[in-house]
């Protein structure tokens, strides 16, 4: 058995809590993953405006009323801009996450991540014409 | 990126990372609206009723909240480990917990519509 005192390994210091501040790549990924707050808040919103359509009109009102409040206007700024943070961070990652091989070249990041902008744009554009957003008033 | 040894818990963390990415924006924008008094047409009550009254609807409503959650609940425990804080099971289990139970609400409320 080897003396404990013999061997003294070498230990970097790293502070457990804040280590991320240091780097920018790092504080970056921080931000993605505390995204995660708003993106399971909004989810839970979204939840709670099903459950007042299935309550019924007065309920389903109430809420879109609710939704004009200042608490959930400042939200709403807030996890709009979130959102679009983490839209352009996941697709930033995309020519990594699933690369694109033809025969033996691999397609271009910038053409997947490209594609997947043009897939976004056309799906929000799908989105607010199916709700209405372009019918005016 | 999150990584997790669990393929489940990674597929549903990755699928609701790319559902946030395509259309929480736009949603976002529509309630956005509505808060300041511009709902849509189609956030109606009646208009909203027939859309979760059909299987597709549902469908559609239940992919987006159910995913969301899970991607959230996974992206939160692994920010929470880089935070520092060290109670990953309780982490674990409160995340995927509330992720189960608005997934099980959101399909005994639409199943009600």
């Amino acid at each position: 058995m080897i003396e404990k005192s013999l061997i003294k390994p070498f230990v970097r210091e790293v502070p457990r809590t804040t280590w991320y501040l240091t780097r920018r790549r790092d504080r970056v990924h921080m931000a993605q993953e505390l995204s995660s707050v708003f993106i399971g808040g909004y989810a839970l919103l979204l939840l709670w405006g099903v459950k007042a359509l299935a309550a019924g009109p007065e309920a389903y009102q109430a809420f879109l009323t609710s939704l004009g409040s200042p608490l959930s206007l400042g939200l709403h700024w807030l996890v709009l801009t979130v959102t679009l943070f983490h839209t352009v961070s996941w697709f930033g990652v995309t020519p990594k996450a699933m690369p694109v091989q033809i025969g033996e070249e691999f397609l271009p990041g910038g053409i997947i991540v490209g594609g997947h902008y043009v897939i976004w744009i056309a799906i929000s554009l799908f989105i607010l014409f199916v709700a209405g957003v372009f019918n005016g008033g | 990126m999150a990584r997790s040894n669990k393929p489940l818990v990674w597929s549903l963390f990755a699928a609701g990372g790319t559902v946030a990415a395509f259309v929480l924006p736009a949603l976002v924008l529509i309630t956005l609206m509505a808060g300041y008094g511009h709902a849509p047409e189609a956030l109606n009550y009646e208009t909203m009723r027939a859309f979760a009254g059909g299987w597709l609807g549902k469908l559609v409503v239940f992919g987006v909240i159910s995913l969301c959650l899970w991607h959230a609940a996974h992206r939160l425990r692994t920010a929470l480990h880089g935070l520092g804080l060290r109670a990953d099971r309780a982490v674990a289990v409160a995340g995927y917990g509330i992720a189960a139970i608005g997934t099980l609400l959101s399909v005994y409320y639409l199943l009600r519509i």
